[in-house]
């Protein structure tokens, strides 16, 4: 086990300069083989090893990375994590979720700055009202923490919101989660990692796969550019690329990859205190602890690798955000940045095993994956380590494309339903 | 960000566009005659490639006409656009 974080070790390490901290996780060669390979080293990868190694005690496994870990779409997210999903299934997943991100920073050892600010997805026309107000009851019915705020009660949770009836979409109201927040994305991929490395978990970085070995319906190993390693469980966790690795093994996947950007600005001192999304106008914005805003704009139409995504979207998110918040109107914009998304259909994840003996698959989160990070790779694990889902990814097999029994939620990034 | 040569307009911002997706997926035929899994290919499972790739895109803001474009989507160059209709120029 490695050095546990503390004040002591803080105080410790303070007398040294903070120049002999011992790394987080190690960077091993590959093994020949393991007991079990993950494709991708983000969030939700890095979690699938860790809970496999801590809760099924499967410790020869692997984690393989393109490039570094934590610099793909867990990187480059909005880190906004609530739960107040529409549909049981999803409901159900995404609480699973947000309970276990209550207790992470305790479990990891590891700050992930997980902060319940609170969410709140407003309405603005009647349509919007009907809908929150149905999703408001869905979610108490759930078990899930939610209530109705009127315009009044939006204005007074979040006074700079502009809620004058003159505007083109005027607020008539809105939906709040407190439990829900924000996280340290970086800081989840680390946490993860350095639990996971801990426990023995190889994470291999800068090794890209190449090809899947198969033999006859079973998986044999993978081709990377460290070579061949033997495996006979491959759980693939790649995101926007899930398409690219499926045809290695002529899988069609329900999928379409998508940029979808975010900017921030530059820092300024605390103005918003909460996370607001609006679904009618597709704008949401949160403040980083450094003080830029935050700000998630749409996908763009078209499947794209690039990670840049068009102009055109960035400029109808911020027209959005300029008219609900006029005290904006002078700042300037730092970065922009895109992450490319795997959209399913549906808009909800698949978390299964394939008709190929020893492959999983874990992808389609679309534009919203990261807030279920720790119970994405929670029952991803479950479903690799028993060769069979929980039963709360079990609405989300690959098969429901065929059967038709669909997890219709086009709730990931709050765009309506 | 890009510019399409719509094959009837030529050259506009690609926001007067709109995607339709990947191109040449043929409606089945004897739609009454289909297995659950021959639906869900049709409906859902797409190729989503990285690369080269024929999609479908409309010039909603232009013409109103479709057309097929051979695009890359590694790095969004646009090799070639053609009609409905005609035999993609390229692969």
């Amino acid at each position: 086990m490695k050095n546990k974080y503390s004040i002591f070790s803080l105080i410790k390490n303070a007398f040294s300069y903070h120049e002999n901290w011992q790394r987080a996780w190690r960077d091993p060669e590959p093994k020949k083989e393991y007991e079990a390979i993950i494709i991708g080293g983000g969030g939700h990868g890095l979690a699938t090893a860790y809970y496999l190694a801590k809760k099924h005690n499967m410790k020869n496994i692997a984690v393989l990375e393109k490039g570094w870990i934590g610099g793909g779409n867990t990187g480059r997210n909005t880190t906004i994590i609530r739960s107040n999903y529409l549909w049981d299934a999803s409901a159900g997943l995404y609480d699973h979720a947000l309970k276990i991100w209550e207790g992470l920073s305790q479990e990891l050892n590891y700050n992930v700055m997980f902060s319940q600010r609170g969410v709140m997805n407003l309405a603005h026309n009647l349509q919007d009202v009907r809908d929150l107000k149905r999703r408001t009851h869905a979610n108490r019915l759930n078990g899930i923490d939610a209530v109705w705020l009127n315009t009044n009660e939006v204005k007074k949770f979040c006074p700079i919101i502009n809620t004058s009836p003159n505007i083109r979409y005027p607020v008539l109201g809105g939906t709040l989660q407190r439990r829900a927040g924000t996280a340290r994305h970086d800081a989840v991929a680390w946490g993860y990692a350095r639990g996971a490395d801990s426990m023995g978990v190889d994470i291999i970085q800068n090794c890209e796969v190449k090809g899947i070995k198969r033999n006859g319906d079973s998986v044999e190993g993978i081709e990377t550019t460290k070579g061949f390693i033997k495996t006979k469980k491959i759980g693939v966790v790649a995101a926007g690329h899930s398409s690219v690795i499926a045809k290695m093994v002529d899988l069609k996947l329900p999928l379409e990859s998508k940029p979808l950007q975010a900017l921030v600005s530059e820092p300024v001192k605390p103005i918003i205190d909460t996370v607001v999304m609006s679904n009618a106008v597709h704008a949401y914005v949160s403040q980083s602890d450094k003080g830029e805003l935050v700000i998630g704009a749409g996908t763009d139409a078209y499947v794209s690798y690039t990670q840049r995504g068009s102009h055109d979207v960035v400029e109808g998110t911020l027209k959005a955000i300029l008219e609900l918040y006029p005290i904006f109107s002078r700042m300037k914009m730092l970065r922009q940045w895109g992450g490319i998304v795997d959209i399913c259909p549906d808009a909800s994840p698949i978390i299964s095993k394939t008709h190929i003996k020893g492959l999983y698959f874990n992808c389609g989160w679309g534009t919203g994956g990261f807030k279920a990070t720790p119970g994405s790779g929670d029952l991803f694990a479950h479903t690799i380590a028993n060769n069979e889902p929980h039963k709360l990814n079990a609405d989300f097999n690959i098969n429901r494309f065929v059967s038709g029994d669909l997890v219709d939620e086009h709730g990931a990034a709050a765009v309506a339903h | 960000m890009f510019l399409i040569n719509c094959p009837y307009c030529g050259e506009r911002d690609q926001s007067e566009f709109s995607a339709g997706g990947e191109a040449h997926i043929i409606r089945p035929k004897q739609p009454t005659e289909l297995s659950d899994d021959q639906w869900a290919e049709f409906l859902f499972m797409r190729k989503n490639i990285k690369g080269v790739q024929l999609e479908r895109w409309n010039h909603a803001h232009g013409c109103r006409k479709w057309f097929n474009m051979v695009r890359d989507t590694s790095n969004d160059k646009i090799h070639a656009v053609y009609k409905m209709g005609e035999k993609p120029p390229i692969k």
